[in-house]
């Protein structure tokens, strides 16, 4: 028979006893953005938001908690009673099918327009300004061994992707290549750290200095995703508090959006 | 540092360790006794945990869930409460996800209480409930702590049932693992190996102290007091 050896057993009780006593104490310590309304946003947007929400507890001393993903999964997230009180879709499409499921109050509104960009490593192309024709050709040479992409399936930046390849030709050619991320944001981050060659990433993500360190960016008209408008929408969602309105007029007022402007989400155009 | 991460995950662990312990030892010990042709289809169900990838186990716990579920409804509108996306919903499936871990090795250790000891406590008039501290629990205790043990260091780092059921809201259901998951997608690996650290060397310390409870000192025999 195993002998409990009791001086282990009492030391394992403390240990235990001073994670739980350090945590809480930690944690109740530290200053935390413990309530605000809870904001779903695009993946795509991180940076932008941040920006924005430390700027907006400057100004009213209001905080407000972010939760990032790809805007599908968000959206299935919401549709399954996650408690989120506004929603930034990097896409109208999803707003759409929101408003039409009755998770919203009002339609929402569209704030800016998403762009999509052609990633490369530093020193792969010779000539990355001409973009998906340079792709082309660096894809028939061989130069790309890998190609990333935000998931098509889910992600608005993917789904833009996926119709930029289809649009150039080059889909099915780039099958074997591609890396897949779940968001737009695991994508630029597949970018950055697995030894990736190229990579269809939203502007807003491609202009923060980790990447723009790491290789060059050219930004994608909107005509080569045809069909993927990439318009930026907020919505509030059933059930949100004043809190989240009175956030939901300050993401239009125009400080903010400058704000998104300069990391890359620009005013609609028409 | 996540502090409210590291406490979100230590009461997570602790709920379940505090649900799944006592369920674990009566399962446990119910398996070990019982004679029934149905033990092997039994321990495969509570098994299962093991052998589902935690994003099926989280969707289906979510399909079960969710607000759009006859369960989820239910609990809407009788107690005001949402299981999916909160806490509690997070619990629900950690003890979910925690049944094998609880109940399997605590089997074992009732099934080396023999059956003369069982006849021998009988045999000293002791009833059940003295048979069953006196003699089979301190027989079967290394079983137990092996129970333990693995639900508290497994509960601290489940990802992708926590992730699925309980979304990655901060304050809530944001865990430590989440946590780091976040860090690391937002371009921060610092704070993300800060935290993966400090996961790694609990979880080592918890683990290592608990089997060091084990160890035998002495000669291994016939035990008694």
């Amino acid at each position: 028979m195993a002998k409990i050896d009791w001086r282990a057993a009492v030391l394992l009780q403390r240990f235990i006893v001073a994670i739980f006593f350090s945590a809480c104490l930690f944690a109740g310590g530290v200053a935390q953005a413990a309530g605000g309304p809870l904001v779903a946003a695009a993946a795509s947007l991180r940076f932008a938001l941040e920006e924005i929400v430390d700027r907006y507890a400057g100004v009213t001393g209001s905080s407000v908690r972010l939760v990032f993903g790809s805007s599908g999964a968000l959206v299935q997230q919401i549709e399954n009673g996650a408690p989120f009180a506004l929603f930034l879709s990097a896409d109208s499409g999803y707003v759409e099918r929101l408003v039409a499921g009755g998770y919203t109050e009002g339609t929402g509104t569209a704030y800016g327009q998403g762009a999509l960009v052609l990633f490369t490593r530093l020193g792969l192309l010779s000539e990355p300004g001409e973009g998906l024709a340079s792709l082309a050709r660096a894809t028939s040479t061989g130069q790309i061994k890998r190609l990333v992409i935000a998931n098509p399936e889910y992600a608005p930046y993917g789904r833009a992707a996926r119709a930029a390849l289809r649009h150039a030709g080059l889909w099915t050619q780039v099958q074997p290549l591609l890396v897949v991320g779940a968001n737009a944001g695991q994508a630029a981050h597949f970018a950055l750290e697995g030894a990736v060659d190229a990579a269809l990433l939203p502007l807003t993500l491609a202009k923060i200095p980790a990447l723009t360190k790491a290789g060059n960016y050219v930004v994608l008209p909107a005509a080569s995703h045809p069909g993927i408008s990439l318009h930026q929408q907020i919505v509030v969602l059933r059930g949100a508090g004043a809190d989240a309105y009175d956030f939901f007029v300050y993401l239009q007022s125009a400080e903010v959006q400058a704000i998104f402007s300069r990391h890359g989400v620009r005013a609609i155009s028409g | 540092m996540d502090w409210n991460a590291l406490q979100l995950s230590a009461e997570l662990a602790a709920w379940t360790l505090a649900v799944l312990l006592p369920l674990g030892i009566l399962a446990g010990r119910w398996l070990a006794l019982t004679r029934t042709r149905a033990r092997p289809w039994l321990q495969a169900l509570f098994a299962l945990p093991l052998v589902l990838p935690p994003t099926v186990v989280g969707y289906y716990l979510l399909t079960l869930m969710g607000s759009r579920s006859t369960l989820g409804v239910l609990m809407d509108s009788l107690f005001d409460l949402s299981l999916a996306f909160s806490f509690p919903g997070l619990v629900l499936a950690s003890i979910f996800v925690n049944l094998p871990f609880a109940i399997l090795p605590v089997q074992r250790g009732f099934e080396a209480v023999s059956q003369e000891l069982h006849d021998a406590a009988a045999c000293c008039g002791m009833s059940r409930w003295q048979a069953f501290t006196r003699v089979e629990l301190p027989l079967a205790w290394p079983g137990v702590l092996s129970a333990a043990v693995l639900t508290f260091g497994h509960t601290l780092g489940e990802f992708g049932v926590v992730l699925m059921v309980g979304g990655n809201i901060p304050g809530q259901t944001r865990t430590l693992s989440i946590a780091i998951f976040d860090r690391v997608q937002a371009f921060d690996p610092a704070a993300a190996g800060r935290m993966a650290l400090l996961l790694l060397l609990i979880s080592l310390v918890t683990v290592a102290l608990g089997y060091g409870t084990l160890e035998r000192r002495g000669k291994a025999g016939a035990g008694g007091n």
